[in-house]
């Protein structure tokens, strides 16, 4: 794999849902390309400096890399802040996301240099959301779910924000998938991430799983007391050879 | 964890940040990975006005023995300040009957 040392980062203006206007960091290696691409949808903590390393992590390996604001609406002010007041609002629509997220694609799309293939990528709630976005959208080559929570939804917690549970959207899966897991996660849950392979399975959907012992929710965050260093490395190994196959042209 | 265990109420009151206090719209009770204590999974509180500025917040991040703790803390001073409402203040009160701590 190559890497960039050399990219230019920096805040850019997308269109978002409905034409909002909202902001997106960006991170383009520098060089000719051609250089696939890669956006990012944030967690639950909100648009904040771990998505923003992620975003460069990506444009060192290579790809144009876009992490899109889904908490703009809300307002200005320090992530958690944010994403407190957002939680408090009840969260972020799932259709609001995904128009959102469609500008980031658009974004990517746009950009001189881009060899033509998009992938979608995020953790935590943003897993979930790339699934959501994979399903309802036709304009990326790959994605990656990494342990995103309410893919698999009762009937109770639907409402209109979340109406529909992402496992219910599986038959709409229009790429190749990457699941990554932890064994002590609790949502998802090993027996969630069951439940969803199983269904990826009977509708014939090109997809691979990676479920770590040893690992709980968010076991990339290298800043918590759930970093593991073995199997995020691994998993990261799985990540890149899963976008090299699917986003190279 | 990536839960959906959130509860939201409607909140009257005030609460600090730095040197200024902002008034309530809610608090915000969640169950979740934590954002900034280095544990796993906390009760999180957050005291919020959301129709001001996201600064305008004041959050906690709870083990769950101590949100424990504290809702017995806080169904002790209920109770005592319910009983003090009643007795003392409460509608048909008899005066001299004052409860000293």
């Amino acid at each position: 794999m190559s890497f960039y040392r050399g990219m230019v980062c920096e805040n850019v203006t997308i269109k978002g849902d409905k034409g909002t206007p909202i902001t997106a960091y960006t991170a383009t290696p520098s060089g000719a390309g051609p250089f696939p691409g890669v956006v990012l949808i944030h967690h639950l903590p909100g648009w904040d400096d771990y998505y923003m390393e992620m975003t460069r992590r990506f444009a060192h390996a290579g790809y144009i890399a876009i992490s899109h604001n889904l908490y703009e609406r809300s307002g200005p002010g320090t992530p958690d802040d944010v994403a407190a007041k957002v939680r408090a609002e009840g969260g972020v629509p799932d259709s609001q996301m995904v128009g959102d997220t469609e500008g980031a694609v658009q974004w990517v799309r746009a950009r001189a240099g881009h060899n033509g293939k998009v992938g979608v990528i995020g953790t935590c709630s943003g897993g979930r959301h790339a699934y959501i976005y994979a399903c309802q959208r036709k304009d990326v080559d790959a994605c990656a779910d990494l342990w995103g929570g309410r893919v698999v939804m009762g009937k109770e917690e639907l409402n209109a924000k979340t109406p529909v549970a992402p496992i219910d959207m599986t038959k709409d899966l229009s790429c190749p998938l990457i699941g990554i897991f932890g064994n002590e996660d609790r949502a998802p849950s090993p027996e969630q991430v069951n439940q969803h392979e199983a269904e990826l399975k009977k509708l014939g959907k090109n997809y691979e799983f990676h479920r770590y012992d040893g690992a709980g929710h968010g076991f990339f965050y290298w800043h918590r007391p759930a970093y593991r260093v073995d199997q995020c490395m691994d998993a990261w190994g799985k990540l890149f050879a899963f976008y090299g196959k699917h986003l190279a042209k | 964890m990536c839960t959906s265990i959130i509860e939201i109420v409607g909140a009257e009151g005030m609460a600090k940040r730095e040197d200024n206090w902002f008034p309530l719209s809610h608090a915000v009770v969640a169950y979740d990975h934590a954002r900034h204590a280095l544990l796993d999974d906390v009760i999180t509180l957050d005291f919020i006005n959301t129709t001001l500025d996201s600064g305008a917040r004041a959050g906690v991040e709870l083990t769950l023995d101590t949100a424990k703790e504290l809702r017995a803390a806080l169904d002790r001073a209920i109770a005592a300040a319910e009983f003090e409402e009643a007795e003392v203040r409460g509608k048909g009160a008899v005066p001299t009957i004052v409860r000293a701590a």
